[in-house]
This record gives C-alpha cells, structure tokens and sequence, in this order.
C-alpha cells in the first residue's frame, strides 16, 4: 500500500497537477478564442528554459524564476496573437489551428537555437525526501502540488469574482452577446493570453522540475493536456483541472503491478493512456465530464 | 427627429444582401413591431442596427447620431439595448451575473438597475443564483429583457420576445413591453406573434425581401385586408 502511495499516487498527482495546469489554460483560450492552440506545449517550454536561464544566470532558486518564465510567455503569446491569430480572428478554427502549429515550430526552434537539443535539469540541491508514516514525497513535488492548487484557486477567484473574469466567462458562453453589452472582446482576449501565458509558464517550470527540460517537453505533453480539457469539458477551466488530475493519476497508476508483480501496464505504452482517455470520451461522452463547447 | 431613424439600409451577410434599402422610425416611448415573413430581413435589420451585421450603404441615427457600422460594443454606451431572439442570455452565468453583465459598462449602475428589473419582473428574485441555462424559456426572456434594460437604455430591441413561449408569458411578456414603453424608452420588436404584437403597436412595419412594404399605425395594419392576407396568415 505505501509503496503504492510513494510510487504511483504521488507521482500520479504531481503529474495530475502540471496537466491540469497546461490544459486549464488551453481550455480557457479554447473558450474564449474557440481555437485548439498547438503552440501551448512550445510556449510551455519556453516558460521552463527561460527560468532555467534565469535561475543559473541570477543565481536564484527555481522557484523565484516562475515570473522571469512568465515575463517570457505573456509577451510571446501576445505577440503570436497579434501577429497571427488576430488576422485570422474571423476564418475557420482550422486556419487558427494550423497557424499555432506554425507558432509552434517557431518556438521550438527558437528554443533549439539558444538552448540547443541536450535535455539539461535545473540546478537543485540534493534533498532527502520528507518522510510522514511511511509516506515519502520529494519537497518539491509538495510544492508543485500546493502551487498548482495555488494557480487554481487564484484563476477560480479571478472569473468567478471579477468583472474581467466575468466578461471571460461571458465572451466562452456567446461572444456577440457578450460584445451586445459592451464586452471589449480583443482586451478580454490579451487578458486570456496572460492569464493562460502565466498558468503554461507555471506548468512548464514544474514539468522541468518534476523530470527535465527539453526542447519538445511541451509537444510531448500537449496531447495529454488536449485530452484532460476534453475530458473535463473543452472550454470548461474547472473542468480541465480535473481532467488534468484524472489524466495524471489514470497514467500513474496504469503500470501499477496489481497482477502478481506484473505492471497493469508496460511503463513503455504509458503515453497511450492519454489517447484512450481522450478516445473513451469522445465515444462515451463528447461534452466531458462538465458539458463543454463541443 | 425620430429617436431612431433608419434610412435606405443595404446590407447582409457575405456576398448576399438580405437589406435592399429599408427605412424605419421609431419614437421615445413607441412600440414599433416589425411583421414579415421568414427571411424577409427582419432579425437582420435589428442585428445590422446593433452593429453586428455590416451595412453597405444607408444610414442609421440614434438621437441624430450617426450609428451606422458602429462597434457593436460601443452601442450599450449610446443607449441602444438589444435582445437577440435565441441565445440571449449568458447560459453558464447566474440570473445575477446576467444581470451584472447588462451594466457591464457601467458597473456603478448594477445595484440600481437590478431593483428595478426586479420591480419589473418579480419572478426573478427566487432565481438570482442560479444559471440562466437552467431556467424556463419564459423566465430567460425575462432575464435577457432585464439584463437589456439594465443601464436605461434609450431604445431597446427585442427579436421575438415571444417565441416558443406559452399564451400566459406571452401576455405577461406583451405587457412588460407596454410598460417599457410607457416609462418613455422606445421600443422595436420583431414577432412572429404579429396580431396580438400588432395589437399593442404604435407602429407596424411590413418587411418583405428586405423592403418595406407597408407602414402603419398596428391597428390600421391589422385591420388591412391585403395585410391581413399576405403577411398575418388569413
């Protein structure tokens, strides 16, 4: 049982919450743009080497970092948007969909260029695991779990209690009624860039920190993250939350060894889990788990 | 000068115009239905008003300002409500988020505005907190009337306030309209319902492949024959 809890659970959480993280962004920006943004992996890691630069450059810790990360990813996102998505505002959501897999490529390569293609790791002191009645868990994944939990509240705050975050909500539900009373539609969409630009940086740094960085750590998780927002519901942030979780439990704990000693599944097909989950709710139930856009 | 002058208005969608050249008053405190059969360019004329459709040519003025291909989010501002016939709430959003987003633009006039659109629709004061998706057809075009009245508006426009409604909101919907009126705001609806919308009009407008086609005080176009036959069924 404890080494259930120390090897899948917890891990499984961690995971979990870096998902919900990335796909609570795309979902947002699905919502409010009605677009698949392909380049939310790479803008995830940019976020992750820019505070790697930042915290071997400044000498800070990682953590301190996270604002440098998001100092990187609100302006490229804003910048892609302007010069991209903003002209094909009013064209088919394929067009959109294609034109971010271009911003993609030009992330990733810009990310080649300066960082090159080796997988580095932040700089982190070695520290022994925290242990409670048996239960160890590295310090830094009880951060990424209270940070993530961090990001989710303080969003769950900001479209829920705020005049701008009820025009987001607004703009997801129906946009020309939304412009009808005066929703300033392209201010409402720069706020979506931030907000999903600071949640993709926050997410980026913590998957560097949970394994390393790499110029196509992002890609390698926008699949999983497309999944857990349809999941939970596209264009539903609370619902991607939870689809993250679920998504990172379900692909933990599949190669847990339940049947006599042999994994449920083979550790290497562990990146298949997030194409059946994606595939069982698209047969079972397209709208996701909190009635989303599709 | 009319409080909404709408002259020779060419418009659609795309290549197609569905508007070849319509012309409308409405008046402070008037209620002016606009009849036509389907496809006659009658929910497009309120949407081409509301600067949600693009307009070619023609021209469109509220209190003498020239509205015409204005920023559909600029027209709240003007005094210009408008109440789309489907999708006219925030279906995620609750009763009193609905209502917060009609002062949207003016957040200081949400506590005003949402006790008198309790005072006018009283029903709602059980369903603030729950989301507008939830509720009743009536009751959401109740909601989308409130959230369209919320900073008193100078004009208010209503696509088909009654549709798919029973005869019993129908009637309390007719007499929120008069009501609307009488408290000085002008009123342009579109409907289906054409007698008894007809019936309360100071003014009936007959659309017909985005002409007009007859104008007339309501009573006088009910009790026209040609009317009566081409356009109010029989």
């Amino acid at each position: 049982m404890l080494g259930f809890v120390n090897f899948y659970l917890i891990p499984g959480l961690v995971l979990g919450a870096i998902y919900a993280l990335s796909a609570t962004g795309l979902s947002l920006v699905y919502g409010v743009m009605r677009f698949a943004h392909f380049a939310h992996g790479d803008l995830m890691a940019l976020g992750a080497y820019v505070a790697l630069a930042a915290s071997t450059g400044l000498g800070i810790s990682v953590w301190a970092s996270i604002p440098f990360a998001a100092a990187a990813t609100i302006p490229a996102a804003l910048v892609a948007d302007a010069l991209f998505y903003a002209r094909l505002r009013r064209s088919l959501p394929a067009v959109l969909l294609i034109s971010s897999f271009g911003v993609a490529l030009m992330l990733r390569a810009l990310i080649y260029l300066f960082f090159g293609p080796t997988p580095v790791t932040f700089p982190r002191p070695i520290v022994p695991p925290l242990v409670f009645a048996g239960i160890r868990i590295q310090s830094r994944h009880v951060w990424i779990i209270l940070g993530a939990t961090l990001c989710a509240l303080i969003l769950h705050v900001i479209l829920s209690r705020t005049r701008a975050g009820r025009a987001m909500r607004a703009m997801s539900d129906d946009p020309d009624l939304a412009r009808i009373t005066g929703v300033a539609t392209e201010a409402v969409i720069r706020l979506t860039w931030m907000i999903a630009a600071v949640l993709v940086a926050v997410a980026g740094v913590f998957l560097g920190l949970d394994t390393q960085l790499q110029p196509v750590m992002g890609f390698n998780v926008l699949l999983a993250s497309f999944a857990a927002a349809i999941l939970g519901g596209i264009g539903r942030p609370w619902g991607a939350a939870l689809g993250g979780l679920i998504l990172g439990l379900v692909e933990e704990c599949a190669t847990y060894p339940l049947l006599d000693g042999a994994p449920v599944l083979q550790p290497t097909y562990k990146s298949a889990v997030a194409f059946v989950v994606l595939i069982a709710t698209l047969l079972l139930r397209p709208q996701g788990l909190f009635r989303g856009m599709i | 000068m009319a409080l909404l002058e709408v002259r020779g208005v060419v418009g659609g969608y795309g290549e197609t115009d569905i508007l070849n050249g319509v012309d409308l008053d409405a008046d402070a405190g008037e209620i002016v239905v606009i009849v036509g059969a389907n496809g006659a360019g009658k929910s497009t004329l309120m949407k081409a008003v509301a600067g949600l459709v693009r307009l070619r040519a023609g021209s469109v003025r509220l209190a003498g300002e020239e509205i015409a291909n204005a920023p559909a989010e600029s027209m709240v501002l003007r005094g210009l409500a408008y109440v789309p016939q489907e999708r006219n709430v925030f279906p995620s959003l609750t009763v009193e988020e609905n209502l917060a987003m009609g002062a949207y633009a003016r957040p200081e006039k949400f506590r005003a505005g949402k006790e008198r659109a309790l005072a006018l629709f009283p029903d709602l004061a059980a369903k603030l907190g729950q989301p507008a998706g939830k509720l009743s057809g009536g009751q959401r075009q109740m909601v989308a009337i409130a959230r369209a009245l919320m900073l008193e508006p100078r004009l208010i426009m209503l696509d088909e306030p009654t549709a798919g409604l029973s005869p019993k909101f129908c009637s309390v919907i007719f007499s929120r309209v008069q009501e609307i009126a009488r408290a000085g705001i002008g009123v342009l609806m579109v409907e289906q319902n054409a007698r008894p919308a007809l019936a309360i009009a100071d003014r009936g407008v007959v659309l017909a492949m985005g002409r007009n086609r007859a104008t007339a005080p309501g009573p006088a176009l009910l009790a026209d024959p040609d009317i009566g036959r081409l356009f109010l069924g029989g």
